[in-house]
C-alpha cells in the first residue's frame, strides 16, 4: 500500500520535451514509472523518446487515459499549465517548477478548490512510492521499500532525511514533496490525512522549515487525529529573521514563522523533535521500534 | 525586492493614490532646491534607506527655513542611521526625500499582502496609525480590521466598505478612501507586490487622505514581467558579497559567524547552519547552489564564501543525487586549486557514487577534510571554529 502513486499511476508530462522535463521523464521511466503521454504546445504528434507528445492536457488524456501529470514547464508558464490539467480534471497533478510568480499561485490554489485536482508542489522534488512508481526528480536508489510515510517542504534535505532511514534498513511507503512555495496545493495535513488512513504505513516523519504556520497547524491536527508515532524536524533555527532563505517560502515575518515556535508547537503536540539533523535516522529507529 | 519610499511614492502617483508632494534629494544643493521647487514650508526631510523605525533613528526632521533645509539635509545625508530593522551596524544614508509639511488631524495604518494560508490578498486598515502593527495586533487586537480578496474575484465595492466604516471615516472620507483603496488595489495586482503598507495614512486638518509613508515589496519571482521595476533597485541597500552571488544564480546570505558553509538546496542548507550552531560554532553565510549543483557555482560558492574575511573554516554539505558525487568532488578540487583556498575546508558528501567522489579528494593533495557523516563533519568543523 501507499499513498496517491502505485503502479496503477499512467503519468503524462507537460514539458515533456524540455531539457529538464526529458531528462527526468527517462529517470522515471527507467525507475518502472508507467509514463504515457507528453505535452507540448506546438508538438503534437511527435514524440519524445518514443512517448507520445500532445498539444493539449485534454488531448492526452483522451488518447491515454492518463491520470497524473507532472509538469516541467518554465515559471512563466507553469500557473497556467497546472490550471489546464486541473481543468482536464487529472486527479494528480505534481508542479516540480520552482519559480512561479505568488500571485499566479493564488489563482491556482482558489481554481483548486471544489476541482476534482490534487496538486502537489510546486517548487518540490515530487513523490515517489518505493518499488512502484517515482514521479519527480528525487534519485530513486536511495529509498526502499517499507513502512514509513515521510512529508517534508523540501528536496535535498529530503533526500537527506530518506537516505538516513534507509540506512536504518527502515523503508518508506510513500516519499512526498510538498514543495518550499508560500502557496502550495497539498499540505501538510493532507499528507498526515492520508498517511494516518494507509495501512501500510505505520510511522511518520514530518519535515518542516521557517515561515508560515503548516507546522503548527500539523502539529495540532496530529495531536487530535494521527495515532501512529510521528518524528518530526525543522530547518532554519539559525535563520535570520526577514531574509528569504531559498525557498520562496522559507522567510520569517516578524515573530512568525520562526523554528522556535514550530518545535514547541511540534513537541507538544507529542512528536518527537530532533533537533540535530545527523541523528534522524537512528531517532526515528529508536521511536518507531514497536510500531514498524 | 524592495524600493525607497520616494519609488514607492511615484508608484502611488502613477495610480492617482494621493501623496504629500515632495522630491528625491541626492546631495544639500538638490534638497535645497526641492524645497524651493516646493514653494512650502515647513518641509519634512526623510532619509531614504531600506528599513523602516528611520523617525525614531533620527533619519526624519522637520525644517522651517531654506538654510535649515541644506542644515538638516547635511546631518542626515552620509549619516549612519540605525534603527530596529538595520541591526547595530546601521545604513548609510545616501537619499533623501524632501516633502511639503502636512497638519495631520489623525494618523491611520493601512496594508496589503499576500497571504499564504488562505491564497488570498489580506487588506489591514487600523485607526491605530503610526505604531507597529505587530504590537498593534498583539495589544488591541480589536483596533484592526481585516478583508481577504479571493485573487479570482477580486477587490469588490463591499470590501472596501468594510475597511472605511470599521476606520470609523466620515461620510465626505469615506468618497475619498473607497477609490484610494480601488487603487492601490490595481497597483498592488499589476505588479505582483508582496507588501504594500501605508503607515501612516493620514487625515489632514483640511479634510485630505494621503499616504505620508509608502513601503512597496515585490514578488522576486515575478520581477521577469515587471522590467519597469528593476530600474528602482538600489546596490548600495544590498551586501556586496550578495549582489555578487545572485549574478551566479547562488542563494547567498551574509551572517556573522566565522563558518562559512556551502550546500546544494535550501533545505538541507539551512539545517547545515543548524548543525554548525549545535557543535558551538557560529554559521558565516547561508550558500545554497542548488538541487543540482554544477563544479562552476560550486568554484564561484567557493570564491565568495573565502571573500569575507571572517571565515576560518568551511564546510561543504552536498547530497548528491542525480548530480553524482564523482563528478562534484572533481569541481570542488579543481575550483579549491583555482581558488588558492587558504583555510581548512570539511566535506561531507553523501548519495550516488560517494566512495569514488571520497577518493578523489582524498588523492587530491589538498587541504580537504573529508567526513563520515554529518554529526562527524559538525564535531571536525566546531574543531576549526575552536582553534
Amino acid at each position: 500500500m501507499s499513498i496517491w502513486v502505485d503502479n496503477t499511476t499512467r503519468l503524462l508530462v507537460q514539458g515533456i520535451t524540455g531539457r529538464e522535463g526529458r531528462f527526468h521523464t527517462s529517470q522515471c521511466v527507467a525507475y518502472g514509472t508507467s509514463v504515457v503521454a507528453g505535452v507540448t504546445p506546438g508538438k503534437g504528434g511527435q514524440d519524445s523518446d518514443g512517448i507520445p507528445v500532445f498539444n493539449s492536457v485534454r488531448q492526452a488524456v483522451a488518447a491515454t487515459a492518463a491520470n497524473c501529470s507532472m509538469i516541467f514547464v518554465p515559471p512563466p508558464f507553469a500557473g497556467d499549465a497546472i490550471l489546464e490539467a486541473i481543468e482536464a480534471e487529472v486527479p494528480l497533478i505534481v508542479a516540480i517548477t520552482e519559480g512561479i510568480p505568488v500571485a499566479d499561485m493564488m489563482k491556482v490554489k482558489n481554481y483548486l478548490n471544489g476541482s476534482r485536482s490534487r496538486l502537489i508542489g510546486p517548487n518540490c522534488p515530487g513523490i515517489i512510492t518505493p518499488g512502484q512508481c517515482k514521479i519527480g526528480i528525487m534519485p530513486g536508489p536511495i529509498h526502499r521499500i517499507g513502512p514509513v510515510g515521510v512529508v517534508s517542504r523540501s528536496g535535498t534535505l529530503t533526500y537527506e532525511v530518506v537516505h538516513q532511514l534507509t540506512m536504518q534498513n527502515i523503508g518508506q511507503t510513500t516519499c512526498v514533496g510538498i514543495g518550499g512555495d508560500p502557496v502550495n496545493g497539498t499540505n501538510f495535513i493532507d499528507c498526515l490525512q492520508a498517511f494516518n488512513q494507509d495501512p501500510a504505513t505505520k510511522a511518520i516523519v514530518m519535515v518542516g522549515e521557517i515561515g508560515g504556520s503548516a507546522e503548527e497547524q500539523a502539529a495540532e491536527f496530529i495531536q487530535q487525529q494521527v495515532k501512529k508515532p510521528v518524528v518530526g524536524f525543522i530547518a532554519g533555527l539559525t535563520a535570520p529573521p526577514g531574509r528569504r532563505m531559498g525557498h520562496a517560502g522559507a522567510i520569517i515575518s516578524g515573530s512568525s514563522g520562526t523554528a522556535q515556535a514550530k518545535i514547541e508547537a511540534m513537541g507538544k503536540a507529542g512528536i518527537t523533535v530532533v533537533k540535530n539533523l545527523g541523528e534522524l535516522g537512528e531517532t526515528c529507529a529508536r521511536s518507531f521500534q514497536g510500531a514498524i | 525586492m524592495k524600493i525607497h519610499e520616494y519609488q514607492a511614492k511615484e508608484l502611488f502617483s502613477k495610480y492617482g493614490i494621493p501623496i504629500p508632494q515632495g522630491r528625491p534629494a541626492f546631495s544639500v544643493e538638490e534638497a535645497r532646491a526641492a524645497a524651493t521647487e516646493l514653494g512650502t514650508l515647513p518641509v519634512v526631510i526623510k532619509a531614504q534607506i531600506h528599513a523602516g523605525g528611520r523617525g525614531k533613528g533620527g533619519g526624519v526632521k522637520l525644517a522651517h527655513s531654506a538654510d535649515e533645509v541644506a542644515a538638516v539635509a547635511g546631518a542626515i545625508l552620509g549619516m549612519t542611521l540605525v534603527t530596529h530593522q538595520t541591526g547595530p551596524e546601521g545604513k548609510l544614508v545616501r537619499r533623501l526625500l524632501v516633502e511639503q509639511g502636512l497638519d495631520i488631524a489623525k494618523e491611520l495604518y493601512l496594508s496589503m499582502l499576500p497571504d499564504r494560508g488562505t491564497a488570498s490578498v489580506v487588506i489591514m486598515a487600523s485607526e491605530a496609525g503610526g505604531m507597529d502593527i505587530e504590537q498593534v495586533a498583539a495589544t488591541t487586537p480589536e483596533k484592526i480590521v481585516k478583508v481577504q480578496v479571493n485573487p479570482l474575484l477580486g477587490l469588490q465595492g463591499f470590501h472596501c466598505r468594510q475597511l472605511a466604516y470599521g476606520l470609523n471615516l466620515a461620510p465626505e472620507l469615506v468618497k475619498k478612501f473607497i477609490p484610494m483603496i480601488g487603487n492601490l488595489y490595481k497597483l498592488f495586482s499589476a505588479y505582483d507586490c508582496s507588501l504594500l503598507e501605508i503607515n501612516p495614512l493620514v487625515i489632514t486638518k483640511g479634510g485630505d487622505i494621503l499616504a505620508l509613508d509608502a513601503k512597496v515589496n515585490f514578488d522576486d519571482n515575478a520581477l521577469y514581467r515587471h522590467k519597469d521595476i528593476l530600474g528602482y533597485r538600489d546596490l548600495d541597500e544590498e551586501d556586496p558579497a550578495e549582489v555578487e552571488a545572485s549574478k551566479y544564480n547562488l542563494n547567498y546570505i551574509k551572517m556573522d559567524g566565522n563558518i562559512g558553509n556551502m550546500v546544494n538546496g535550501a533545505g538541507l542548507a539551512m539545517a547545515t547552519m543548524d548543525i554548525i550552531k549545535l557543535a558551538g560554532a557560529e554559521p558565516a553565510n547561508f550558500l545554497d547552489v542548488g538541487g543540482g549543483a554544477s563544479a562552476e557555482m560550486v568554484e564561484n560558492g567557493f570564491r565568495i564564501i573565502l571573500g569575507d574575511p571572517s571565515v576560518k573554516g568551511v564546510l561543504i554539505n552536498i547530497f548528491g543525487g542525480i548530480l553524482r558525487c564523482d563528478v562534484l568532488a572533481q569541481g570542488v578540487v579543481e575550483a579549491a586549486k583555482k581558488v588558492d583556498v587558504k583555510v581548512p575546508i570539511v566535506i561531507r558528501m553523501e548519495g550516488t557514487n560517494v566512495d569514488k567522489g571520497r577518493e578523489i579528494l582524498q588523492a587530491s593533495g589538498l587541504n580537504l577534510i573529508v567526513a563520515a557523516d554529518l554529526k562527524d563533519a559538525a564535531g571536525k568543523i566546531a574543531k576549526i571554529a575552536r582553534a
